[in-house]
């Protein structure tokens, strides 16, 4: 190979902003900080607006498909919003997830935590919903500005999903 | 596919430095292949995760998700990110002497 052939940088630290409530919506930026851990690559987590339920205690064990409004599921409309229907759709899912070894939103999230990925929330998020510190998971590092956000985010890519 | 010379053996590997046949494997290649990659030293807690992934290879024919690394090896995952800073399942897996690892959990 010829030497003088740039190598393009390599990826060292990526922000991953989360700002959906529904299952499709969190796992998404879950599985890319993940796998830019299990790379070696930096990686902090921002939830913003619904997302904020990954992080919410009371919340994070139901986060649910919308089935509803979800073109991708192929289900009428009328059928998808058919009593349970979001909750049946889930527990499928879930189980699917489980054959593939990937986590429940709880316990993926503290493995994100655990494998040195900083977690935050949403200042303007949580102020608008009435929340505190109290209803996050202790693994919430800290509610942060967007322009703190910004400031952490400094030098790396930014993931918005 | 190249040939690296570990510990006085001549051993095939892949690009990325992957061993091409896990039974060539021993621990002197594997204290190679980890000062290679930045540990200078396997202490008892390395160990227990190359043997738990190399036995979980031979065993069912892939490498354990880093999910189950952190369940079934006795070593918490917080702890698998200090011991392999720069990727726990990958680089355990290439000093454990197995292909790398191709899930993305």
């Amino acid at each position: 190979m010829a030497e003088s052939q740039q190598q393009p940088e390599p990826i060292e630290k990526v922000s991953i902003i989360i700002s959906k409530g529904s299952l499709e919506g969190v796992y998404p930026g879950l599985i890319m900080a993940n796998g830019a851990r299990m790379e070696g690559i930096e990686a902090s987590l921002f939830f913003t607006f619904f997302g904020l339920d990954a992080i919410n205690k009371d919340k994070h064990e139901h986060v649910k498909v919308a089935t509803v409004g979800n073109p991708g599921l192929h289900l009428a409309t009328w059928a998808g919003g058919f009593p349970g229907m979001s909750a049946l759709v889930t527990h499928k899912l879930a189980q699917e997830m489980e054959k593939l070894d990937i986590p429940p939103i709880p316990e993926f999230v503290e493995m994100i935590a655990d494998s040195g990925a900083p977690l935050y929330g949403c200042k303007a998020s949580v102020d608008l919903f009435g929340l505190s510190e109290d209803d996050f998971i202790p693994q919430v590092e800290d509610i942060i500005t967007v322009g703190e956000f910004y400031g952490l985010a400094a030098g790396g890519q930014i993931i918005f999903t | 596919m190249s040939t690296v010379t570990y510990a006085g053996t001549s051993v095939e590997v892949d690009p990325e430095g992957f061993l091409e046949q896990p039974e060539d494997w021993s621990r002197e290649i594997a204290e190679q292949i980890a000062a290679e990659n930045g540990i200078d030293e396997l202490t008892e807690r390395h160990w227990l995760v190359i043997e738990f992934m190399r036995g979980a290879y031979l065993e069912n024919g892939t490498a354990p998700s880093i999910r189950t690394l952190g369940k079934a090896s006795g070593v918490p995952i917080k702890e698998l990110y200090q011991l392999f800073p720069r990727g726990p399942a990958k680089l355990a897996a290439k000093i454990a002497g197995i292909p790398k690892p191709r899930g993305c959990i």
